[in-house]
């Protein structure tokens, strides 16, 4: 059940600065904790985010295991052209999530 | 000379009571919800949905209410119709009372019901994913209406037990919740503001948990934090504590899914 949501502006002016959120549901298991019988609990997070504007990388994060659960990304990009604004997230264990969001620019 | 001593002491003793009067029950007008407590940030995180982590159990709550399951084939959709109308203030009559048990059940209760006798499904665990995202989706529909416990003849012998419990010192520390929630609200406690423990967001996504938790959750967590032994989930005293609790927050308005740090 990996669920994801997305904040676009739908509709921008052009060479307007808009600000995107993104929020994924995520354990972010550091990979440092222990379970109550004393097993190390292995890593599971979210490796790296990247965020594709018609196509054209725009934002690119990289993750730690000292982000906490359920990470939530604001950034900002300038709208240029009306289109598609793709997010994806991949991570330990073959995670991987995509979302993507319309935007029309007048 | 002994008369004089003793009338000292008793002095002294009523000086210390008048010290440490409890301030009582906190007036309706005087009633502020958690989140009047959190810092601008945290509240802006509740306010807006694509922010809220709680929403994203929403989400799954909203999958699994649509989703068939158990022998009978059915989905809480199929019973229930449109959600937006049928679950609306739902959440904010619970627990509520259940003829059957002739006890009140909380809403993680009624929904476990309904999948053992009508879906025909195993129960849901109390505090998995799957229990806390459908009672997130429940509790969304009433959001924003006020808390309306019913208190009739037959809630009144368990709300008067959730109220013995708010007030009875407890614990190795014996301490009583009224003496944190209503008589100290607002100072602090370590870092933390105390607040009202009003339980007007549940199931809340806490910060510090990571994760959406329920009621439940917060009470045993006090209840440790008390140094007394906390009762079960689902234990009949938790849910008569829930329902004095939601009685003591009656009209203030639903936030579900709330953040709370």
């Amino acid at each position: 059940m990996a669920s994801a949501l997305v904040n676009v502006p739908p509709r921008a002016r052009r060479g307007e600065i808009i600000e995107i959120k993104t929020l994924i549901s995520h354990p972010m298991e550091t990979g440092y904790r222990r379970s109550q019988l004393g097993a190390a609990i292995p890593r599971d997070i979210i490796r790296l985010f990247v965020c594709t504007y018609n196509g054209t990388e725009v934002f690119r994060a990289e993750l730690h295991p000292a982000i906490a659960a359920n990470p939530f990304l604001v950034f900002s990009t300038v709208a240029t052209e009306s289109g598609t604004i793709a997010f994806q997230w991949t991570g330990d264990n073959g995670f991987s999530a995509t979302e993507s969001a319309a935007i029309t620019v007048d | 000379m002994s008369g004089s001593v003793a009338r000292l002491l008793t002095a002294l003793a009523l000086a210390l009571l008048a010290g440490t009067a409890p301030a009582g029950e906190i007036p309706t007008a005087e009633r502020r919800s958690g989140y009047d407590f959190m810092s601008r940030e945290t509240r802006t995180m509740q306010d807006d949905d694509t922010a809220n982590p709680g929403m994203l159990g929403v989400l799954d709550g909203g999958a699994l209410w649509a989703r068939k399951t158990g022998a009978a084939g059915r989905a809480c959709a199929d019973c229930h119709g449109d959600e937006r109308a049928s679950m609306k203030g739902v959440a904010a009559r619970y627990p509520a009372f259940d003829t059957t048990l002739k006890r009140p059940v909380n809403l993680e209760q009624r929904i476990n019901l309904c999948r053992t006798e009508r879906q025909r499904a195993p129960a849901l665990a109390y505090e998995s994913r799957e229990l806390l995202a459908l009672t997130a989706y429940v509790a969304r529909q009433s959001r924003g209406l006020p808390i309306d416990i019913a208190a009739d003849t037959r809630t009144q012998p368990f709300l008067d037990n959730g109220r013995a419990a708010f007030y009875r010192r407890q614990g190795q520390l014996n301490l009583a919740c009224s003496q944190c929630h209503d008589d100290n609200w607002g100072k602090r406690l370590a870092g933390n503001t105390i607040p009202q423990a009003h339980p007007t967001g549940y199931p809340v996504y806490r910060l510090e948990w990571q994760s959406l938790g329920s009621l439940q959750r917060r009470l045993r967590n006090c209840l440790v934090g008390i140094r007394a032994e906390p009762y079960e989930y689902g234990a009949p005293e938790l849910v008569e504590l829930e329902l004095f609790l939601m009685w003591r927050a009656r009209g203030m308005a639903i936030e579900t899914p709330g953040v709370r740090p």
